[in-house]
C-alpha cells in the first residue's frame, strides 16, 4: 500500500495532524506551566517594589520580605481617591488585589495620544501604591510603565512620607539599546533619582534632562546617547505623577 | 568487530570519524561558515552582539534549536508533503523555540528574562530553516545531526569574535552569562572622570558589527583564497 | 494624514533594513543586479501588505486577551497570545508558498535566480518583524496596519535596490580581492545604516 506522500487527501491530512499535535502540545506545555510562571512574575515584581525602597531580596525570600516590608496595597482610580485596601498575604490570582493589577495591560489600551501628559481616558482604571514601613518610616511605592525607544519601559518609585520626595527608584525595560537606553536599569542612572523632590503643580513634576544638562532639585541628567529612552522615562514619571499626586494631595488634607 | 562481517552492513555504517562526518563537523567553520559564506544569521549577528554574554547565551539557544529542528525534520522526511514543507519546517521550529521558552519562563526565569528578546530571533534565523531546507530534508538523522552540530559551531564563533570586538571597543568591558558584565579598564582612565579615554560609542550601535563582520571576511578570505568572489 | 505619516515612516524612518536591520540576509546575498533584487522587492512589499493585515484580523479576533468575545461572551477571558509567534508564522508560509507557486508559474527566470531565498521570505525577520510590530503596537484600524506592512515593504525594497544598484557600479572599482562581493557590501550596508540613522527620532 503506497501512500502518494504528494497527493492531496495525504498533504491535508498530514496538515491537520500536525496542527492538532502542535496545537496541543503547546497548549498542554502553556497550561501546566502557568501557575509556576505567574509564582515567577509575582515574585518578580515583589522584588522590583523592594527594590524601589532599597531593600535587596532574592526570589526565594521576596515573598517573606515582601510581608515584612510592605503594609497595605492600595487602588486608587484617576481622581486619586481610594477604592479599596488590602492586607496580609499576597493571592497572585485574586483579581482584587491591588498587587495584581496589570498596568503594563492598562497602558496597552489607554495609550495616551500622541502630545498629550495624560491616559487616554483612565476613568475606569484602578492604580495601586504600595505603603512600606521601613526602619520606622513610611514609604509609598508607586509603578509606572511607558515607551522607550524599540519597546515598553516600566519601574518603581518610592516616595518618602512627605509624599513629595524621592526616596528611591528601579526602572527596566524590554529591548532598549544596550550601553545606551538599558543604562536606565543602571545603579548610577537610579541613584539620581533620591532625594530629588516633584514640583507642586503640573503637567511637569519632574524632568529628565538631555544628557549633559545642568540639574536641580526637580530634575535629573539623562543619559548620553539615551535621549530618547530618558524621554520616556520623563513622560512616564509626569503622566504617572499627575494621577498619583491626586491621591497624594487628599491624604495630605486628610491627615491635617 | 570481527573482520568477516557482511559487506552490505559495512557499506551502510560509517564510523562516527569518518572523512564525511568530520566534513560536516569541520567545513562550517570555515569554507561554508552560515554567516560569512551561505550568508544566513546576519540578522542575530548585529543585534546580539552587543555584549559576549549575549552571544553566548544565542549560541546554544541556536544549538539546541538547530539539532532539535534538523533531528526531527529528518525522521520526518520521507513523510512531509511537498506543498507544504516550508510550513511544517517553520512550525516544528517555532514549537521547539516555544517549548524552550515556557519551561525556562517557569523553572529559570531569570534566563528566560534574558532569552525573551531572541526568541523571536531564534525562530526567523534564517541558518536554521536554511539548514532544513538544503540538509535535513534530504538527509539521514545522524549526519542531519552533525550538519546541525557543524552549522552552530561556525554561527558561534563569529558571533564570539564580533562581540568580543564591540564589547571591549564599545564598552571597556567584557561579559559573561552569570558574571555580568566587568569592565576591565581602570574608570580614573575615562574622560568623565578626568582621564583620556572615551569608549567608541560606535561600536554599540548596529551598523559596526556589519562593518566588522566585513573585516572579518577580509581576512577569511585572504586566508582562503578559493572563497574569493570572481568579478 | 495618518496614513501618510505611518507610509513614510515605514520606508524612511522606521526603514526594516536601516533602522531595525531586519532582513538581512536576503538582502546581502539577492542583492548582486538589480534586476534580482527589484523582484525579491516587489516579493517582500507584497507578501509584507499581505500579512500585515491577516495576521491584525488574527490578533484582533483571535489571539489577544478577550478577542474572542464575539464568538461566545463566555471566551471573554481567553488569551491565547501564546500562539502568536506560530499563527503568525503559518500564515506568512503560506502567502510564500504562494507567492513562491506564482512566481515559478509566470518569472521562471526570476525563480532560478533568488534560489533558496525564495522560500526563505518566510524567516525574512522582517515580515516577521511587522507581524510583530504591528502587534506590539496595536494599530486602531486595519487600514492603519495595512499601510503599515505596505510602507515597511517599500522600504525594504528601496533598501535592497539601492544596495544592488551601488553593487553593480562598484564591480568597476579597485575592491581588494578578499573584501570583493560580499565583504565590502557588509561594510557599504553599515556605512548606509550609519547615514539613515541621522532619520532616527524625527517625527512627522
Amino acid at each position: 500500500m503506497a501512500i502518494n506522500k504528494n497527493g492531496t487527501g495525504y498533504t491535508f491530512g498530514f496538515a491537520i495532524v500536525m496542527v492538532v499535535v502542535v496545537g496541543a502540545a503547546l497548549a498542554v506545555t502553556a497550561m501546566s506551566l502557568k501557575p509556576l510562571q505567574q509564582a515567577n512574575a509575582a515574585d518578580k515584581k515583589m522584588m522590583d517594589i523592594l527594590g524601589a525602597i532599597k531593600v535587596d531580596s532574592q526570589r526565594d525570600n521576596a515573598k517573606a520580605l515582601f510581608a515584612e516590608y510592605v503594609t497595605s496595597r492600595v487602588a486608587i482610580n484617576a481622581s486619586g481617591t481610594q477604592v479599596s485596601v488590602k492586607q496580609g498575604d499576597v493571592n497572585a490570582t485574586d483579581a482584587t488585589d491591588p498587587f495584581n493589577i496589570d498596568i503594563k495591560k492598562d497602558y496597552r489600551s489607554h495609550k495616551p495620544a500622541k502630545g498629550d501628559l495624560a491616559w487616554g481616558n483612565a476613568d475606569d482604571l484602578n492604580f495601586p501604591v504600595f505603603e512600606c514601613q521601613k526602619e520606622g518610616e513610611t514609604y509609598y511605592v508607586v509603578p509606572m510603565v511607558g515607551s522607550g525607544l524599540w519597546g515598553p519601559i516600566w519601574g518603581y518609585v518610592a516616595m518618602e512620607g512627605d509624599m513629595q520626595t524621592i526616596y528611591g527608584a528601579k526602572f527596566d525595560h524590554k529591548t532598549e539599546t544596550p550601553g545606551l537606553g538599558a543604562e536606565i536599569k543602571e545603579d548610577f542612572f537610579t541613584v539620581k533619582f533620591e532625594g530629588k523632590t516633584l514640583e507642586e503643580v503640573g503637567p511637569t513634576y519632574f524632568s529628565v534632562l538631555k544628557g549633559g544638562a545642568v540639574t536641580n532639585e526637580h530634575s535629573v541628567d539623562g543619559i548620553t546617547g539615551g535621549t530618547i529612552t530618558s524621554k520616556g522615562v520623563d513622560e512616564m514619571l509626569n503622566r504617572t505623577m499627575g494621577i498619583y499626586l491626586k491621591y497624594f494631595n487628599n491624604e495630605q488634607r486628610a491627615q491635617r | 568487530m570481527s573482520t568477516d562481517t557482511n559487506t552490505a552492513v559495512e557499506t551502510k555504517r560509517e564510523s562516527l570519524f569518518s572523512k564525511k562526518n568530520r566534513k560536516l563537523l569541520k567545513d562550517p567553520l570555515d569554507d561554508s561558515n552560515p554567516i560569512t559564506v551561505q550568508v544566513l544569521g546576519i540578522c542575530s549577528a548585529l543585534a546580539i552582539t552587543v555584549q559576549l554574554q549575549q552571544a553566548v547565551i544565542m549560541s546554544l539557544s541556536v544549538l539546541f534549536v538547530m539539532i532539535g529542528g534538523n533531528v526531527i525534520i529528518s525522521l520526518l522526511r520521507n513523510l512531509v508533503p511537498d506543498r507544504i514543507r516550508i510550513i511544517v519546517q517553520l512550525v516544528v521550529v517555532a514549537s521547539l523555540v516555544i517549548i524552550v521558552d515556557q519551561v525556562l519562563k517557569a523553572f529559570q526565569p531569570d534566563i528566560s528574562e534574558k532569552l525573551s528578546v531572541f526568541v523571536g530571533l531564534i525562530i526567523t534565523n534564517c541558518i536554521i530553516m536554511g539548514r532544513l531546507e538544503a540538509f535535513a530534508l534530504g538527509n539521514k538523522p545522524g549526519p542531519s545531526l552533525l550538519d546541525a552540530i557543524g552549522n552552530a559551531m561556525g554561527y558561534a564563533w563569529i558571533l564570539l569574535v564580533v562581540s568580543i570586538v564591540r564589547e571591549i571597543f564599545g564598552s571597556g568591558a567584557i561579559s559573561l552569562p552569570g558574571m555580568g558584565q566587568v569592565k576591565f579598564l581602570p574608570s580614573s582612565w575615562f574622560i568623565s572622570e578626568g582621564g583620556f579615554y572615551e569608549n567608541n560609542n560606535l561600536m554599540i550601535l548596529p551598523p559596526m558589527a556589519l562593518i566588522t563582520v566585513g573585516l572579518i571576511i577580509w581576512i577569511q578570505r585572504s586566508r582562503n583564497q578559493a572563497l574569493i568572489e570572481e568579478n | 494624514m495618518e496614513y501618510l505619516s505611518i507610509f513614510v515612516k515605514g520606508i524612511f524612518i522606521e526603514n526594516m533594513i536601516f533602522a531595525y536591520f531586519l532582513g538581512m540576509c536576503s538582502y546581502l546575498a539577492v542583492s548582486k543586479t538589480v534586476k534580482t533584487a527589484n523582484g525579491l522587492g516587489l516579493a517582500v512589499i507584497f507578501v509584507l501588505g499581505i500579512t500585515v493585515p491577516i495576521n491584525y484580523l488574527l490578533e484582533n479576533y483571535v489571539l489577544k486577551e478577550g478577542a474572542l468575545a464575539w464568538l461566545n461572551p463566555e471566551y471573554a477571558n481567553v488569551d491565547l497570545s501564546f500562539l502568536s509567534f506560530i499563527m503568525f508564522i503559518a500564515v506568512i508560509a503560506s502567502m510564500v508558498q504562494l507567492v513562491e507557486m506564482i512566481v515559478e508559474k509566470f518569472a521562471p527566470a526570476l525563480y532560478g535566480a533568488l534560489g533558496i531565498f525564495l522560500p526563505l521570505i518566510a524567516v525574512n525577520c522582517s515580515i516577521l518583524g511587522g507581524a510583530l510590530f504591528m502587534q506590539d503596537r496595536q494599530y486602531p484600524s486595519i487600514g492603519e496596519a495595512t499601510v503599515f506592512g505596505l510602507g515597511s515593504g517599500v522600504g525594504w525594497w528601496l533598501a535592497i535596490v539601492a544596495i544592488a544598484a551601488i553593487r553593480e557600479k562598484i564591480r568597476y572599482s579597485h575592491v581588494p580581492a578578499p573584501l570583493r562581493g560580499l565583504g565590502i557590501t557588509f561594510i557599504i550596508t553599515g556605512l548606509m545604516g550609519i547615514a539613515f540613522m541621522s532619520f532616527m527620532g524625527i517625527e512627522i
